[in-house]
């Protein structure tokens, strides 16, 4: 009885890691191939850099990367573009959204549900209906084309208030009792806020900002319509998408794999040091709703 | 309702009829209670709005609040050589809504004014004191934290949202569109001219693209919803079960999907995928297809090649979730059902998945509306493509109606037709959620699981 028990375990764990070492190498296969593939040179001399039919490059070049520095494009611009709009959004959207997410959890005003619902039947829009409307508010200013980058930020941060769900419901779940003791001891609202919540809030405001950062890097929608036709404000997003988008002319598709590469590293880097906040904000946002 | 609306005009009878004059003079003037009453940080706030209003309205608000009923009657003409600038219906629709709603706002501010005024004078009269200049500044960082916490994210919101959306909301209904682009044409109300257009199925209504647009936007949210999350739900079992060595190491292999940014991966897998992608290239290669597999081309290739894609994106943010909510569910509840005699399977069925759906039931539900309005993977991927005759106005067969909407923006530039869409969206959005949210078990018996 208990060896066959034993037995049936064992076979179960064994197709169980197999099944594993399936799943890995489906979802490991596009990164090795984005990796494998930036190594092959778009340089006619030594190797076509458009699409091929194998993955492992026939000679180990290092031209995708050159090209990239050397000046015949600006991508080193729209990196630095990118890790402005990124730490800018990640700084302001966080600050704002505990600001709101505090008043809304610890303060009963007039009007504190209606503010919620309204903001919930707002969400329910399609983000890109404003986009027109936007971009004329922004040209006003002159943070279009050239001014596409403090324009961006403007857009990343203006609303983010209403992406308060998570962050307040981490709020709910620290007791009053120690708001109300410090505030019988004569502490204000402000400061139970500052030293107080937000010294115990350090998972969520991680969580908060890690998103924050990480959204920019992917922003295609905004950042081509708000940069429209200035090659300097592009973000990373906009100019690689173009590249893959020329219909292979020219080869730019290993290009492609080597610039996705440098940006993907640092985001990936930094995702998977803070994992575990990003773990914790998403499994709790995700129990409450 | 009724008692709010009871109050707000009892306190303006009690102004006008028993207020001082300090208290009546403020009905005009601002503010002008409470400088007198030597409130000064107040009464400055109150007057300065109040000049700031007339101001507005006067300098700029006024004349384009006047033209909103027509939104513009002179057109832009050229003259000779010279062009002659007429009304601009873009700006007299956007500057008449935001003026609509600064005099909202001013009526809200008069009447807090007013109250004020009212309180103010009841407390004197009944011995009380004001609150002097720094108790009404030093409310703002403790009993009126709220609106130093709320008043930056407010405006924001406002400007950067609520406004547009109720702009966009109102060219629904105008025929603002390529051939009426201000400046140099105007644009005007036609009623549900757009609405009667989307949902005619006749030669000239796009209905039937509607409808097919509709229709792929569902299935492909249900079933990107679905797939992805019993899927996930399986792979994340799979890991936690006893025995498994590693369990670190395949669950950041599954993270490196959410860590590594969408348009890297998502651009690459679409060059995957194409007819002269690697997978066609290597299955040609080994002599196992003849010709490319149209993954792109073929309409119906395309939806499913997209729904697996997804899956490849869905599974490991599912997994990530379900690893921590397994780790809740009492061992003990196993242990019994073991000694019962019950298989895994029956386990499943009947500890594991009650228990994820009842917990899990808000989260499916978010992620089915993000999945209606899922433009990265969509737009990525195929850019709503592959077109078909059948579908006008640019519809492609994978196009969401969030895409469809973006290309009708920037591409075609029809926006009025675009707002239409943009509110199907949010209607969609809403029955979804109303209905979903109404069924779901945690909230019907909130102590269900406890």
């Amino acid at each position: 009885m208990t060896k066959s028990y034993k037995k049936k375990r064992a076979v179960g764990n064994a197709v169980a890691h197999v099944l594993l070492v399936i799943i890995s190498i489906i979802w490991l296969f596009p990164f090795v191939g984005l990796i494998l593939q930036s190594f092959r040179s778009y340089d006619s001399k030594v190797e076509y850099g458009g699409m091929v039919d194998y993955l492992i490059p026939k000679h180990f070049s290092l031209d995708n990367y050159r090209f990239l520095f050397n000046g015949q494009t600006n991508y080193l611009k729209w990196y630095t573009n990118t890790i402005i709009i990124a730490f800018c959004v990640a700084a302001l959207q966080t600050i704002i959204v505990l600001c709101v997410s505090y008043a809304l959890s610890r303060m009963r005003f007039t009007g504190r549900t209606f503010l919620m619902r309204f903001w919930l039947i707002l969400g329910m829009f399609p983000g890109f209906l404003t986009m027109i409307c936007l971009y004329f508010l922004l040209k006003q200013f002159g943070l279009t084309q050239a001014g596409a980058v403090p324009g961006l930020i403007l857009v990343g941060v203006a609303s983010s208030g209403m992406g308060y769900y998570v962050c307040k419901g981490y709020f709910d779940t620290i007791p009053k009792a120690l708001d109300e003791a410090a505030r019988i001891d004569g502490a204000t609202r402000a400061r139970v806020f500052l030293t107080m919540t937000l010294p115990m809030s350090k998972p969520i405001i991680i969580y908060t900002a890690l998103v924050a950062f990480m959204a920019p890097w992917c922003d295609y929608v905004f950042a081509s319509y708000i940069a429209f036709g200035h090659d300097e404000s592009y973000n990373v997003a906009v100019a690689m998408t173009r590249w893959v988008w020329t219909n292979d002319y020219q080869g730019y598709f290993t290009r492609f794999c080597a610039g996705g590469i440098l940006v993907a590293i640092p985001v990936t880097v930094l995702f998977m040091c803070l994992q575990k906040y990003y773990v914790e904000g998403v499994t709790g946002g995700a129990v409450k709703g | 309702m009724g008692n709010s609306v009871n109050e707000i005009f009892s306190t303006i009878g009690k102004a006008v009829k028993k207020g001082d004059f300090k208290t009546r003079l403020s009905i005009l003037i601002l503010g002008f209670g409470q400088l007198l009453r030597g409130q000064i940080l107040k009464g400055v706030a109150f007057l300065v709005l109040e000049a700031a209003f007339i101001w507005y309205l006067i300098g700029f608000g006024g004349k384009y609040f006047g033209k909103l009923n027509t939104l513009g009657t002179v057109a832009t003409q050229k003259v000779g050589r010279k062009t002659v600038y007429g009304d601009n219906s873009f700006l007299i629709l956007l500057f008449g809504i935001l003026t609509l709603f600064v005099i909202l706002f001013f009526i809200l501010l008069w009447y807090i004014n007013i109250k004020d005024n009212v309180k103010s004078q009841e407390m004197l009269a009944a011995g009380k004191k004001l609150p002097t200049n720094k108790e009404v500044f030093a409310s703002l960082f403790d009993k009126h934290f709220d609106k130093t916490l709320l008043a930056l994210p407010v405006t924001g919101i406002f400007v950067f949202t609520v406004l547009p959306i109720v702009f966009m909301i109102c060219v629904a209904f105008t025929n603002y569109d390529k051939n009426h682009q201000a400046p140099t044409n105007l644009f005007t109300w036609v009623g549900f001219e757009n609405f009667k257009r989307l949902l005619s199925f006749g030669q000239s209504g796009i209905g039937r693209t509607f409808i097919q647009v509709l229709a792929w936007t569902l299935i492909w949210a249900f079933f990107a919803t679905f797939i992805d999350y019993f899927l996930g739900l399986g792979v994340a079992i799979l890991i936690n079960k006893k025995g498994v060595k590693f369990k670190k190491l395949w669950r950041t292999i599954l993270v490196l999907t959410i860590a590594v940014p969408q348009f890297v991966s998502l651009l690459y897998i679409m060059k995957l995928f194409a007819n002269d992608g690697l997978l066609n290239g290597y299955m040609m290669k080994w002599g196992w297809i003849d010709s490319p597999i149209q993954f792109w081309v073929n309409p119906l290739l395309a939806r499913i090649t997209i729904i697996v894609v997804n899956i490849w994106i869905g599974i490991p943010y599912m997994m990530l979730i379900a690893t921590g909510l397994l780790m809740n569910i009492p061992e003990d509840l196993y242990e019994s059902a073991r000694i019962d005699g019950a298989t895994g399977w029956q386990m499943f069925k009947k500890i594991t998945l009650p228990y994820m759906l009842f917990v899990t039931g808000p989260f499916l539900l978010t992620q089915f509306t993000a999945n209606l309005n899922n433009f990265n993977v969509i737009y990525l991927l195929t850019q709503g493509k592959p077109l078909s005759v059948n579908l006008k106005e640019n519809a492609g067969s994978t196009d969401l109606l969030v895409t469809w909407l973006y290309k009708m923006t920037v591409t075609d530039t029809n926006y009025s037709l675009a707002a239409v869409i943009g509110i199907m969206v949010f209607i969609v959005t809403a029955v979804v959620s109303l209905v979903v949210y109404n069924t779901l078990p945690s909230v019907k018996d909130e102590e269900g699981f406890q």
